[in-house]
């Protein structure tokens, strides 16, 4: 777990928090009810792509973390994958200094407007609050961390631009997303000279072809590039690292250093019949379709299946995404199937719960085993194996295993299958020397992110095989810290 | 950013477009691909490269009018850009001495067939190179494959130029009088699967070239996907080159047709 090094910028002991502490009691802030933030009908939500979640105003903020116990030892911090400074930014949202509190967020965490959307606090944070051992509900850390970050996007005067330094040492990313865009603004502060190349043809990775508009509005991510470039980072689109240019050719530019982010790119697929049948497709292909490319809207030239029933294979945040695009692009029924119970859905609870709310059904221990199609070779129905729980498998999770003969055929479509990702090749087949693990991710030291290549870092999926936009963001900082202590030493 | 240097018509519906992209002039190698966008509500679409110009820091690609993006492109002249030009994607062309390899191309085909038959004749090959097309209007790049054939055989459906009958024809016609080492077909689809068949009686190893529906062109969207032995391979990224003999044309035909 990443220690934070750096000082706290709103510690504890100031007078400020012992006096907000001294001002209730304990019995007082417990009987507050956690917020409610308030969201789009559902009704009218499946007609648009606006943003559900709407945010808290400042009173409910205040009121929210005047709840936090501002505790002697804070659990929830050990919950967050970069430690951030949980009741640090909390107690200046209480005091009404928000400014204060996204500066604390943003001294661990590059995209705190982001993680504040899209982290599965449920089970980091919030689930070591202090509140749950109450049997209460946990203080909304998430609702605080989103309306910190957005307060500041709100008021914040546009960042100057930094003048490029000529003799900065000049460091190059490869991939966009968070762990690249993290890294950028880590090194940037540092004084470097950071380029991001990016293989598509817009900025953000995973945060703008992958999370829909609903969920992560693209102004909030296009805010955070703006400001990485006020600070001088630079970004080349249509650039593939390790295809366009070489890592010898970064290296003859003038490179010193190299941070491969190139994301989990490579979509799974089952492997059963029917798979490849017209309609069926990866939830990479239909969200990026939809979000990157446009498909379905005026002046947009990318097609797009548009399904009347919709079948989403899979429990993730993706699976969710997929499921409540595809009823926003017209699917009367949309139907999540799931191999495990709802209990085992590795997506945020938030989300599966919007889903049901946008009419969404849910067939839980139910698995694909066969697709069927029409005369033209378009999906006309799905087989599904029924299935039950039985031991834990590795994951801790209590494993699917099918019921012998009990199989139902339901008509379909559209199938998005959407279980899981595999690290993009491109960039581990393309560099000499570079130890690459069993399932394609990029080997690296677990602390400083280095590679087998020297001066070659890697981090979030592409070392990871596929995780969440906060651990991505965490070895981002990491790599950059790492990065920076070398390239100081001359170790080179 | 990506102007277009030189255009040129084949044909009505066929056009050659030289294009200003020195990093991917540079770095590409036979068998490479681009995706090009014209924009900002373009679709990416997948062409293969057909040649390069380091001087002019240059690729060239030719185009068949086909669809909305396809004449969007074909629509650009001299000193308009692509809003987007990315690559060199996919696997270059695995090019040895063999001894006598047979290029066939068919249509707007020939385009990525060309830097394989200069590659093959570099190499040391003995090459024959057959450009198939429905009329004369359609062969295209015929001069430029020539010096890099030791055979030219043209063959056009109706007759017009060279002889008159399918690509396999010829083929079939070359195969029976000499040892043949291996075969390149780059073409329709229709056109790959026959040329598959034909070589699979006589075992001759056989490569195409596919080019199917892709998004992102990176291994990120999976729509690109062909059985190729039994598996699913995505054409991106572990093409766009395949054994004939392994792949599952019938399916690869059907996918095509996703979208009309």
């Amino acid at each position: 777990m990443q220690q934070n090094n750096c000082q706290p910028l709103a510690p504890r002991e100031d007078a400020w928090r012992e006096e907000l502490r001294k001002s209730m009691t304990a019995k007082e802030r417990t009987a507050i009810l956690r917020a409610v933030m308030s969201q789009l009908p559902p009704d009218y939500r499946v007609t648009n792509n606006e943003e559900v979640n709407c945010g808290l105003s400042a009173e409910q903020a205040v009121l929210e973390a005047t709840r936090c116990l501002d505790c002697p030892d804070p659990q929830c911090v050990t919950g967050c994958p970069v430690n951030i400074d949980i009741p640090g930014f909390i107690k200046n949202i209480q005091r009404g200094d928000f400014a204060m509190a996204a500066a604390v967020l943003r001294q661990t965490s590059a995209l705190p407007a982001v993680c504040g959307r899209v982290c599965p606090q449920e089970k980091q944070c919030e689930s070591r609050c202090i509140y749950g051992k109450m049997k209460k509900q946990p203080v909304a850390i998430g609702y605080l961390e989103r309306f910190a970050a957005d307060e500041e996007m709100r008021v914040a005067a546009p960042v100057k631009p930094v003048p490029p330094d000529p003799d900065a040492v000049r460091i190059a990313v490869a991939g966009s997303g968070p762990a690249g865009l993290s890294f950028a603004g880590e090194m940037a502060r540092r004084g470097y000279a950071v380029t991001v190349y990016e293989a598509l043809h817009e900025i953000g990775g995973v945060l703008i072809y992958g999370i829909p508009e609903f969920r992560l509005p693209n102004s909030i991510v296009e805010a955070e590039i703006r400001k990485l470039e006020a600070l001088g980072v630079k970004f080349i689109k249509d650039c593939i690292v390790g295809k366009t240019i070489s890592y010898e050719d970064l290296r003859q530019m003038g490179f010193s250093g190299l941070f491969v982010a190139s994301g989990a790119g490579l979509p799974r697929f089952m492997g059963i019949p029917g798979e490849n049948l017209i309609g069926v497709m990866s939830s990479n292909e239909y969200l990026t379709r939809v979000n990157l490319m446009g498909a379905g809207r005026e002046g947009y030239d990318t097609p797009v299946t548009r399904g009347r029933k919709a079948i989403i294979v899979g429990g993730g945040n993706t699976a969710m995404d997929s499921v409540r695009t595809a009823r926003r692009m017209g699917a009367e029924k949309a139907v999540i199937v799931y191999r495990r119970s709802e209990a085992e859905m590795p997506a945020r609870i938030e989300e599966v719960a919007h889903a049901k709310e946008e009419g969404v059904e849910f067939m839980t221990l139910h698995n694909p085993v066969e697709y069927l199609g029409d005369d033209k070779g378009h999906v006309r129905a799905v087989r599904l194996q029924r299935m039950e729980l039985g031991e834990p498998d590795e994951s801790g999770r209590r494993s699917p295993v099918p019921v012998p003969g009990d199989i139902v055929e339901v008509e379909t479509d559209l199938v998005i299958v959407s279980v899981g990702v595999s690290p993009n090749p491109l960039i581990p087949h393309a560099i000499e020397g570079l130890e690459v693990g069993r399932r394609g991710t990029i080997e690296v030291d677990s602390e400083t992110m280095e590679s087998s290549v020297p001066d070659l870092f890697a981090g979030g999926d592409i070392v990871r095989g596929g995780a969440t936009v906060i651990l991505a963001m965490g070895d981002g900082r990491r790599a950059a810290a790492a990065m920076d202590s070398k390239l100081k030493s001359g170790n080179r | 950013m990506y102007k277009i240097l030189d255009k040129e018509h084949f044909s009505e519906h066929v056009v050659k477009l030289v294009v200003e992209a020195p990093m991917i002039a540079r770095s590409r190698r036979p068998g490479h691909f681009v995706i090009v966008r014209v924009g900002e509500g373009g679709e990416r679409i997948p062409l293969t490269i057909a040649d390069s110009d380091l001087e002019r820091g240059s690729i060239t690609l030719v185009v068949q009018e086909v669809g909305v993006s396809t004449r969007k492109i074909c629509a650009l002249n001299v000193g308009d850009e692509f809003t987007d030009v990315v690559g060199p994607l996919g696997r270059a062309t695995h090019v040895e001495n063999v001894g006598t390899v047979v290029c066939c191309g068919g249509g707007v085909g020939v385009a990525p067939l060309l830097p394989i038959v200069k590659a093959m004749k570099q190499a040391g090959n003995r090459v024959v190179t057959i450009l198939a097309a429905r009329t004369a209007d359609l062969i295209i790049l015929r001069d430029q494959v020539a010096p890099f054939s030791d055979e030219l055989i043209i063959m056009t459906d109706d007759g017009s130029l060279g002889r008159k009958g399918l690509v396999t024809a010829g083929l079939e016609e070359v195969v029976k009088r000499e040892k043949v080492d291996q075969v390149v077909a780059i073409g329709p689809a229709v056109m790959m699967k026959f040329v598959s068949k034909l070589t699979e009686g006589y075992a001759i190893p056989t490569m195409v070239s596919l080019n199917t529906i892709m998004v992102d062109g990176t291994g990120m969207c999976g729509a690109c996907r062909v059985t190729v032995g039994g598996k699913t391979k995505f054409v991106c990224i572990d093409g766009p080159e395949f054994d004939a003999h392994k792949v599952d044309f019938d399916e690869m035909i059907m996918r095509l047709r996703s979208y009309n």
